[in-house]
């Protein structure tokens, strides 16, 4: 469905990325692991486009979309929920919503969605009126995630998502991933932090290293690669 | 209030007081007089004194009473609070009773020729700041330059019905069409700009505008400025004392006795009504995906390309709408005066509409009101004070910045604050 090969991305001078490959198929849940400054959210901007890939290939369903604006990414069916939730805080939880189903004219379906939303996340629907803002940490990643999910992708990044978020709403939110997985069918690529649980949920993992990829394969057999322990994961050598 | 806080309150003042002395001493103290056919320095040491000692003093009283208390800086009085939901509440009932009270005005006993011409003023101020507040307080794009389109709108209306005779109603949306354009002509250098470098380009754009307008002699009559605009007609009907033959005035349609006032009325009329267009516009579109857009933008450009909004057309629209309102309102003004000149369109202009914006609370239009009200009423009353008009406005937004550091009736912190967060 995914296919990156090659991508080099930079910032001014300094390369993040050096020569990135990554394929995601139809109806996985791939993850991607690393430590701090690996280039792991880079990845994720160059893939919707709003960082632009400096040198390789990103194609999405064959179709390549490295040079397009983020705005035709989302109409393609890729959206992000981007690292840090980044939701309007000073706009009500029905806006932030909308404005998710903002693309192209998917906003018609603005009741069938939202309320496919709510079954997902059913504390937002207490929540509508009440300012981005004044949500909590773990909702505010229910609201992100929900606000991503109303522009029908047929692939979600997602980065991050339990930065900053108490354990038990982690499990809560790692299971909705599942679910937007099993249940709507929508492709899952995962960026964390949290390797274990990002490798526990995965289909497939890939270890980024300092702008490459210096491992992947299935999720268990990354869990317990000694390498992968050792680096990322409590308990190891 | 502690001893340290008086303390520390001394020591600012103090701080606050050399400053003063160091500004006040070279301007104010040493003036230049013809003695003899001679020009001499005469110190006025005294007014100095006076001046720093003020400025310590109240710098003292502000410490102890605004800057220093327990709150954290920029959360709201309770007394503010308490305004702030009173409006919430009764919000409607007061917009209808403002609403109610602007419509029958004119027929106050009070309301003659001079009240009228203050009204008529403060409504296109209202105006100006309500379509500003598209730009600045819902995209959150600060524009500078805002008198451009208010120029453009004004010389697009006055050369149309000069040169073609067309009349009001036709011009209004050509000249409103024409600053439009000028707005997207403005918003696609700054697009990749934010904060203070898109205000520096904006400020730029507006003296661009009214040198432009200086300079092109050809079409704008530059410095001489164009004279003769039309009068607007009511209907078709023109407010004349002695039209010309066969032609039916106002005045002799409705049967009523020839008054200038009527004329007056009826700009007042027509400006209240372009008010309230705007007003109702901004409400609306705030409710539609663009105007969402909008503010998603001001919130969070990087979200809202994620989301697949498109930053370049959300941005430009913003531009593009904010100054089709401004150049209604300088279509307005052009027949209101009859003449126009760049003298009309300086940068001091915008930073007046930016100001009402601004201190009202950006975003909100009541506040826009209010700051209008009391900012132009401010310079109004000070008229007979020619030169101390600008110390009094100057004077007004330090008072409303130290009591109300978010604007009158702010919502949205702002993006910089002075003093230590809590």
């Amino acid at each position: 469905m995914l296919n990156i090969s090659k991508v080099e991305t930079f910032y001014g001078n300094i390369q993040a990325l050096r020569g990135v490959d990554v394929k995601v198929n139809d109806g996985e849940i791939v993850a991607l692991i690393g430590s701090n400054g690996a280039g792991k959210s880079t990845l994720l901007m160059t893939i919707s486009g709003v960082n632009k890939a400096a040198t390789g290939e990103i194609l999405f369903e064959s179709k390549s979309i490295a040079n397009l604006p983020p705005h035709d990414i989302v109409n393609l069916g890729i959206s992000q929920v981007p690292e840090g939730r980044r939701i309007f805080s000073r706009l009500t939880v029905e806006d932030n919503l909308r404005l998710g189903a903002s693309v192209n004219e998917k906003g018609k379906n603005f009741d069938q969605d939202s309320k496919d939303v709510y079954d997902l996340f059913p504390v937002l629907k207490d929540r509508l009126s009440q300012r981005g803002g004044t949500l909590s940490g773990g909702e505010q990643q229910m609201l992100a995630i929900g606000r991503a999910m109303m522009a029908r992708p047929r692939m979600l990044l997602l980065d991050e998502p339990s930065l900053g978020i108490a354990p038990k709403l982690v499990n809560q939110i790692f299971a909705s991933i599942k679910n937007i997985n099993k249940e709507k069918k929508v492709t899952v690529f995962l960026v964390e932090q949290n390797a274990k649980k990002a490798l526990e949920l995965a289909d497939r993992g890939y270890v980024l290293v300092n702008g490459k990829i210096s491992l992947e394969g299935a999720g268990k057999d990354l869990l317990n690669n000694p390498d992968v322990q050792a680096a990322y994961l409590e308990g190891g050598k | 209030m502690g001893k340290d806080l008086i303390q520390k309150s001394l020591k600012d003042s103090l701080f606050t007081g050399i400053i003063a002395l160091a500004l006040f001493g070279p301007i104010v103290g040493l003036r230049t007089v013809a003695k003899n056919e001679v020009l001499v320095v005469e110190p006025k040491w005294f007014v100095v004194l006076l001046i720093v000692i003020f400025c310590a003093v109240g710098r003292f009283f502000i410490n102890l009473y605004t800057f220093r208390k327990e709150q954290r800086r920029g959360e709201q009085s309770s007394f503010g609070k308490a305004v702030s939901n009173f409006l919430d509440e009764k919000g409607a009932q007061i917009a209808i009773a403002a609403i109610a009270f602007s419509i029958i005005f004119p027929f106050m006993p009070f309301a003659d020729r001079y009240w009228m011409d203050i009204a008529i003023m403060m409504m296109t101020y209202i105006m100006l700041g309500w379509g500003l507040n598209i730009v600045i307080g819902l995209a959150g794009l600060l524009d500078l330059g805002y008198v451009a389109f208010y120029a453009v709108g004004a010389y697009s209306y006055a050369l149309f019905a000069i040169h073609f005779g067309w009349s009001f109603w036709i011009c209004l949306p050509i000249a409103g069409l024409f600053a439009g354009m000028f707005g997207i002509l403005l918003g696609f250098p700054v697009l990749r700009l934010r904060g203070d470098y898109l205000a520096i380009v904006t400020l730029a754009f507006g003296e661009m505008i009214r040198i432009l307008l200086l300079n092109w002699y050809e079409l704008t009559k530059g410095p001489d400025g164009l004279t003769g605009i039309p009068r607007p007609s009511f209907f078709g009907l023109p407010f004349k004392r002695y039209p010309d033959e066969g032609v039916e005035t106002f005045h002799t349609f409705f049967g009523l006795e020839y008054d200038p006032m009527q004329r007056i009325i009826f700009l007042y009329y027509l400006i209240l009504i372009l008010a309230l267009i705007t007003n109702a516009f901004t409400i609306k579109i705030r409710r539609l995906p663009v105007g969402r857009a909008w503010e998603a933008l001001r919130e969070d450009e990087i979200a809202c390309k994620s989301l697949g909004v498109n930053p370049r057309n959300t941005k430009l629209t913003a531009f593009a709408v904010g100054a089709m309102f401004g150049g209604f309102a300088g279509s307005f003004f052009a027949t209101r005066q009859a003449f126009i000149s760049p003298e009309s369109f300086t940068f001091i202009e915008s930073a007046i509409i930016v100001a009402i914006v601004v201190l009202g609370g950006m975003g909100s239009q009541t506040g826009v009101v209010l700051s209008t009200i009391f900012l132009i009423g401010l310079i109004e009353v000070f008229r007979d004070f020619e030169s101390y008009r600008m110390v009094a406005f100057g004077g007004a937004m330090v008072l409303i910045m130290v009591f109300r550091p978010r604007g009158i009736l702010a919502k949205r912190k702002p993006t910089i604050m002075m003093g230590k967060h809590g």
